[in-house]
């Protein structure tokens, strides 16, 4: 793998010069480790917890239930266990490391602090279920999160149980349901703009709607008059992502609200985006019904390589009455009460569409999310959007000559920047410019998303990187995009210095291998 | 702020690239007349992080955390003791601040955990495969309901009177609007679980039935007698699992006939939390693998021919299928699902079934304990770590007292099934490894002090 680079820079991180083919023993390479499954470290069965003696059997009730054979699954010792877990981290990126640019995700900076009060005993090591009086400082974390989030949309209500996006869009999806319903309005069709997140067409789904797409202008932006010309009865709302995901503000949302008011239907907002806005234009004041915040988006819980992630759910005053159980009210004498099915009515809840979730929605991303809130403040969030879109901004305007910006002339981009493939050499595509980049040391952008664009490349930096940090990435990107536009071939074998080179999806999904088997099952 | 690295003159110069005079021009397309023109008014300003740090300790300090107290708390939410390297681990930046692995070969870290997370759930339901995690037990629950009813295209489901009553909250929720029928009823405090009368309801248009194992009551039912009976009828076994830890001691559901597993593994790794987040579990039979929802991690290699790991079958997924995904899920429960595997790689099996012993025989001292106590009748014939009692009057009001007196005394049935007045007295306890000796004694002085 002692492939040179363009810029004539070997690599030599453990390999270097031109010992790079020398083969080792172990297939480690000094600090690059490999690592094998757990599977394949354990030796006899053993165990890395220690556990008293215990001399009682189990209750006869039990006999006929008990296991037939012990449970086969591998236990490691405290040390071996900690080396596993660290060598393996050791082969991820993360956005402790570096830039995480991936367009509609807010890979910002994930504050420690928010790791400290979330681990607090008082909140971590609660039971969802205690009686009311020990739980009160939980609740008022709750109630005090959701009037931020109620404050800094212009909304008027907030559920709070979603675990993550899609499911606040499912929230939101069936608070309109619930809307209609009541009315004796059914209708079978939510619009969904061609750019949208795939998430939004699912959770239709799921909820019982048909979807129909409505088309984009040539600038990037919904295209008013074709959604204008579909709304009629049979429309339940339309779901809208708004900064949408070419980056740019739909300026029309006010006219769209309007519209589909109008027609009887509702307005759902994907929240997705939120971080380009927060502090800087309200929702509530542009009519929307009912958005989900991204709590691990804009309000910096970590992603954790795939969650969890937390979606409360900003309703208007017609969705209100029909947000699910349970949520936090507080009365006039301070106290925050938990509302759930045996005092909904007490609440005057009564038209509540039900239950999403056991319990009460994703507490530890709530004292995390709260925390972050609390450091920026209401003059600290306005800049957070001020300065993750300066950032987005200041990408487009450093590539857009060597990478094709398709909706460069539609305007500033709000937090995301979007480039397509047009102006590479003929077949060098948008995964080589990804894969160039993770040689670059980077990850990459968000690639081939949205749809609506020939190998989009979505580049979102946040405003948690410098200027000197964007620069040394801008650098990257152009770098390997000049590679792209000549034809350097070495960029389709690329990645060449990440722990793995290109990997077979194909052969993945063909024969499928989802659990580990020892070699003579195979 | 601390956060915020650009300087004013990093945003100057920027500006100077960009081509405009002022942030506020990167705002234009937002209309003039629904811009804020300052911070919103009414909102606190900025913070140091001391005096975060303050204000969130003080709302901590207000709650009454499970270590402080005896504390029999169970019904789906079960405090086990997590080792200290568990929390270490996930604290890893490499892990706690990286994305969904979409490039994996900068996530092999990630994808090598989620392959041995599937593996380790898979063997621990006895079932082929498990995917890589979801919301919680009770989404996933639903998610098996809607995957049944993709693969029998029949739309009749039927719960189990033991199922967790949030569980099948959401389930009746979710079919309202999908327009499932679900039949379901509360359970009744009796010593064993009708198994019989859940395979009588089985009939040739349902689509499945669902189980908790142990149930809600913490009783066991006969799963293999209903995976029989539903099968008979062309119906799947959808079994849930709310306590992952039992499964050290008593057979996994895909041993005993259930073709989907679905459960809340909680216990292991991710702590109680407040109710979140948690972890859903979901595993079924090989050839239903097409219809799971949710990620799911496959082996491969890479261009040197060296084994690596990647998602896949993403043609179910909502990014590629869109309206005709499996599910809408996206973001899981990927941190809570490396919580759970680092927590499972410590115990192994045989450390499992250790931590599964230990935790029923706690149970058998506190029900020894409290079927002393007067006024207190054990309901249960088979319990794994958790059991239901009749007292005699209303459990919330009892639990109030209990936690005036310094104890969290378990699950009041009245609270989770409003408007059944049978259950009213009914209350839940549980236990395990951690539940001291001590703490069984206080528990049933302070009960017998409150019943008296």
């Amino acid at each position: 793998m002692n492939v040179v680079n363009a810029s004539g820079w070997k690599p030599s991180m453990g390999e270097g010069g031109t010992s790079g083919d020398a083969v080792t023993a172990s297939g480690d390479r000094g600090l690059m480790l490999e690592e094998p499954l757990i599977f394949e470290l354990a030796g006899e069965p053993t165990t890395g917890v220690d556990f008293e003696h215990c001399e009682l059997e189990p209750i006869a009730a039990l006999d006929k239930h008990l296991r037939k054979a012990p449970l086969a699954l591998p236990g490691l010792s405290e040390g071996e266990t900690v080396r596993h877990y660290t060598r393996l981290s050791r082969q991820n990126y993360a956005i402790d490391l570096g830039p995480f640019p991936l367009g509609s995700c807010t890979m910002k900076h994930n504050p420690r602090l928010n790791e400290k009060v979330a681990r607090l005993p008082g909140f971590a090591d609660l039971h969802p279920l205690q009686p009311g009086d020990t739980i009160r400082g939980a609740l008022e974390v709750i109630n005090e999160l959701a009037f931020w989030l109620i404050d800094l949309t212009g909304m008027s209500g907030v559920a709070m149980s979603p675990k993550a996006g899609a499911h606040g869009e499912l929230c939101g999806v069936l608070c309109i349901r619930a809307a209609l319903e009541a009315k004796g309005d059914a209708r079978e069709v939510l619009l969904v703009p061609e750019s949208a997140h795939g998430t939004n067409p699912a959770t239709a789904a799921f909820a019982g709607y048909r979807v129909e797409n409505i088309p984009a202008t040539a600038e990037g932006r919904v295209d008013l008059d074709a959604l204008k010309a579909r709304l009629g009865p049979d429309v339940a709302g339309v779901m809208i992502t708004n900064p949408n995901t070419c980056g740019l503000f739909e300026r029309d949302m006010k006219a769209i609200s309007d519209a589909v008011h109008a027609a009887g239907g509702y307005v759902y907002c994907d929240g997705a985006n939120f971080n380009a806005i927060v502090g800087k234009v309200r929702p509530g004041d542009l009519g929307v019904d009912a958005m989900h915040i991204n709590l691990h988006k804009t309000f910096s819980t970590p992603h954790g390589g795939g969650g969890p992630g937390s979606g409360p759910v900003v309703l208007s005053e017609a969705l209100c009455p029909y947000g699910p159980l349970p949520f936090t009210a507080k009365t006039a004498d301070g106290i925050v009460h938990l509302v759930e099915e045996d005092n909904a009515a007490e609440f005057d809840h009564k038209q509540a569409f039900g239950r999403m979730v056991a319990f009460h929605g994703q507490m530890g991303m709530f004292t995390r999310a709260l925390a972050y809130i609390l450091s920026h403040g209401a003059d600290g969030l306005r800049q957070v959007a001020e300065d993750a879109v300066l950032n987005a901004n200041y990408i487009l305007r450093s590539c857009e000559d060597l990478l094709d910006a398709p909706f460069g002339q539609s305007g500033p981009c709000m937090h995301e920047a979007l480039f397509s493939d047009a102006s590479l050499a003929e077949h060098f595509s948008t995964l080589d410019i990804a894969k160039g980049l993770i040689d670059e040391g980077f990850h990459p952008m968000t690639v081939y998303f949205p749809l609506v664009v020939r190998g989009a490349m979505l580049v979102e930096p946040t405003e948690t990187e410098s200027k000197k940090g964007l620069d040394r990435f801008i650098a990257s990107l152009r770098h390997v995009a000049q590679r792209a536009r000549d034809g350097d071939e070495a960029l389709h074998d690329a990645p060449h210095f990440a722990p793995r080179r290109r990997l077979d999806e194909t052969q993945a999904a063909r024969k499928p291998v989802l659990t580990w088997k020892p070699a003579a099952e195979d | 702020m601390r956060y915020l690295p650009l300087t004013d003159p990093d945003r100057t110069a920027m500006l100077d690239v960009i081509g405009v005079g002022s942030v506020d021009d990167l705002f234009v397309d937002v209309p003039e007349e629904a811009r804020l023109s300052g911070p919103i008014e009414g909102l606190p300003m900025h913070a140091s992080e001391m005096a975060v740090e303050r204000h969130m300790a003080r709302l901590a300090a207000k709650n009454l955390s499970a270590g402080n107290a005896p504390f029999f708390l169970g019904a789906g939410a079960y405090r086990h003791h997590i080792p200290a390297s568990v929390d270490h681990l996930i604290q890893r930046g490499e892990f706690l601040t990286a994305y969904t692995p979409y490039q994996p070969e900068i996530a092999q870290g990630t994808l090598q955990v989620l392959f041995e997370f599937q593996t380790q759930v898979a063997r621990l339901f006895g079932t082929d495969v498990a995917n890589a995690s979801m919301y919680d037990g009770s989404t996933a629950c639903w998610e098996a309901i809607v995957m049944a009813g993709r693969i029998t295209r029949k739309r009749r489901v039927v719960l189990s009177d033991g199922l967790h009553p949030h569980y099948a909250e959401v389930v009746r929720t979710m079919a309202k609007f999908t327009r499932d029928e679900i039949a379901s009823s509360a359970p009744k405090l009796e010593a064993t679980t009708d198994d019989a009368a859940i395979c009588d309801a089985i009939d040739d248009a349902t689509s499945c039935v669902v189980v908790q194992y142990p149930d809600f009551l913490g009783r066991i039912p006969d799963l293999a007698a209903i995976a029989e009976a539903a099968h008979a009828k062309g119906a799947l076994l959808v079994a849930v699992v709310t306590e992952p830890v039992a499964l050290g001691l008593i057979e996994a559901p895909g041993h005993l006939g259930a073709d989907i597993v679905v459960g809340e593994g909680q216990s292991l790794g991710v702590g109680l939390q407040f109710g979140g987040p948690y972890l859903g579990l979901f595993a079924c039979r090989e050839k239903f693998l097409r219809q799971m929802p949710g990620r799911l991690c496959g082996q491969t290699v890479d261009a040197e021919g060296k084994r690596g790991f990647v998602l896949t079958l993403s043609t179910r997924e909502q990014h590629i299928r869109r309206e005709k995904a499996t599910s809408n899920i996206c973001t899981n429960s990927g941190l809570c699902a490396l919580a759970f595997s680092i927590h499972m790689t410590l115990l192994g099996g045989e450390g499992l079934a250790r931590m599964a012993k230990i935790s029923h025989a706690r149970t058998q001292q506190l029900v020894a304990a409290l079927a002393d106590v007067p006024g207190v009748e054990v309901v249960n014939e088979s319990y794994f770590n958790e059991v239901a009692l009749r007292l005699p009057s209303d459990t919330r009001e009892i639990l109030r007292k209990l936690a005036d007196r310094g104890v969290l005394g378990g699950v009041s049935l009245g609270r989770l099934y409003p408007g059944e007045s049978e259950l009213a007295n009914g209350m839940l306890v549980a236990a395990t490894e951690t539940t001291t000796e001590e703490d069984i004694a206080t528990f049933a002085r302070e009960l017998a002090g409150v019943l008296a």
